[in-house]
């Protein structure tokens, strides 16, 4: 059970990083949080010549929120820095309802949200919502920089368009906007620890009482997160009834690809995925008129 | 391949030379002979692993040796101030029956001490959220839950410590309560 050999390396600042990756490149894996790759490399399933640990580069876990540019987390930010964050209780409450789905104590305080996107498990807890907020991602290379929305990330399981030189910097939240709301509910078989079965990220803005905007981003039911554009866009135009939307899961339900595994049947997949649609949107309706502009709002404020 | 790392370690600084493989949780048992900290799945699942880092709960089977330098860590020897003075949490397992096998005991008692840390009043759902990350092989979730309470309430001065031991309506509301029976929300 003991890992594979490696070299490692603890470099103190990023252009150091940037220099092993271009050294090492496809022979490295970095290490954030390390709680997936650790398990990986235990297990055999990967072998890296070369780890490069992230811990030693000062600033690369920093939060940071202001309401003009949003959240900023860097790629060391654990997912417990994002549940206890202040900003993200009051702005983004969905966000930490990912985060608290994620894994274990001891585990939300060594992994790192990037960690969970890079892994680019189809079942990453903090993925879906991270989408549906509109989230965009830097991925840093010796070669410069690009900025990536973060849906376009994933390529399949396991899978990233990150090229062996990359890394992912940071990710930025765009800031909230007035009567908007998301949810994130999450599915497991044993509750907290396990693996989600599906994840259901949803949000809405309202505006004269009737959604302006929608998104749907579902978890686990598909080879990346699916973003369910076309049934978001249904809701545009309709009014939240007493029960939300109840048919808004239905669509989403059809068009996703679960697999059955040892976590869920693709069928009951498929049914919760139709229920939980529903919930997240009430859900994320009342954060929305909760948050008190809904009945007066005003086109101008709710256009970003 | 090997590096000499220097360790903090409950208050003690190790000088040992390990190759960059091994884990947090080899090196505190196997060259610091720390065998209080155990190894369960080795996945980060069970929680037996638990230490603290900097005061935050970690699995130490999924960290790096290498990567804890620089971080003070906790282990279940450190928990308690003296050997005649044991750390609220350990004596409240003991006072509450929460010990089986006590191969999980190390571990549970860390989460609970870092949960404690971080919230002296846990509300019942709060200490078994706390502890969801440790699993028990005897299943004896409910004596280390009152445990917990018990220690929670010590700790906040709420219950003369002698006064509730025995008494096995002082563990807190949870005694008739099914959904007390798993640690695990």
């Amino acid at each position: 059970m003991s890992l594979c050999k490696f070299a490692y390396h603890g470099p103190e600042t990023l252009d150091e990083v940037l220099a092993l990756l271009a050294e090492h490149g496809p022979a490295a894996r970095v290490m954030a949080g390390g709680t997936d790759l650790v398990v990986k490399m235990s297990r055999g399933q990967v072998a890296p010549a070369v780890v490069i640990g992230l811990k030693r580069v000062p600033g690369l876990g920093d939060l940071r929120f202001d309401p003009v540019h949003g959240l900023e987390l860097g790629c060391m930010t654990r997912v417990s820095d994002v549940l206890e964050h202040p900003a993200v209780a009051a702005h983004y409450p969905a966000l930490a309802e990912a985060a608290q789905a994620t894994a274990t104590v001891q585990i939300r305080n060594m992994a790192t949200i990037a960690g969970n996107l890079c892994n680019a498990s189809p079942c990453a807890d903090n993925a879906p919502t991270l989408i549906a907020r509109g989230a965009s991602v830097e991925l840093r290379s010796p070669r410069g920089s690009r900025t990536l929305p973060l849906a376009e990330l994933f390529r399949g399981p396991g899978q990233t368009v990150l090229a062996p030189d990359e890394l992912l910097l940071c990710i930025t939240v765009p800031p909230p906007r007035a009567a908007t709301g998301f949810a994130y509910l999450s599915l497991s078989q044993r509750s907290a620890v396990d693996v989600s079965a599906v994840g259901v990220a949803a949000g809405l803005t309202l505006a004269d009482g009737r959604v302006a905007e929608a998104r749907i981003v579902l978890g686990a039911v598909a080879p990346t997160p699916f973003v369910a554009t076309a049934a978001a866009d249904a809701l545009r135009g309709q009014r939240p009834a007493d029960e939300a939307f109840p048919a808004a899961g239905d669509a989403p339900a059809e068009a996703c690809s679960p697999l059955g595994d040892v976590r869920a049947s693709a069928g009951y997949r498929r049914k919760m995925v139709a229920v939980l649609v529903r919930r997240a949107l009430e859900r994320a309706t009342a954060r929305a008129l909760a948050d008190g502009r809904a009945r007066t709002a005003r086109p101008a404020e709710v256009t970003p | 391949m090997k590096q000499t790392i220097r360790l903090r370690v409950n208050g003690d600084t190790y000088e040992v030379a390990v190759p960059p493989w091994r884990t947090l949780n080899e090196v505190l048992r196997e060259d610091l002979r720390l065998t209080g900290t155990k190894r369960g799945c080795g996945d980060g699942d069970c929680g037996a692993c638990t230490v603290l880092l900097d005061g935050r709960s970690v699995t130490s089977c999924l960290m790096l040796a290498v990567e804890a330098v620089g971080h003070e860590v906790t282990t279940v020897e450190g928990l308690a101030t003296a050997r005649d003075a044991l750390h609220p949490v350990q004596a409240e397992f003991i006072a509450a029956g929460a010990i089986q096998c006590g191969y999980c005991t190390p571990g549970m008692e860390l989460s609970a001490a870092y949960l404690l840390s971080r919230n002296p009043s846990p509300t019942d759902d709060e200490i078994r959220r706390g502890l969801s990350g440790n699993l028990c092989r005897c299943t004896g979730y409910q004596k280390i839950f009152e445990a917990v309470r018990r220690a929670s309430d010590r700790l906040k001065g709420a219950a003369p410590p002698d006064a509730a031991a025995g008494d096995p309506a002082a563990g807190g509301p949870a005694g008739g309560d099914p959904s007390g029976g798993g640690a695990r929300p």
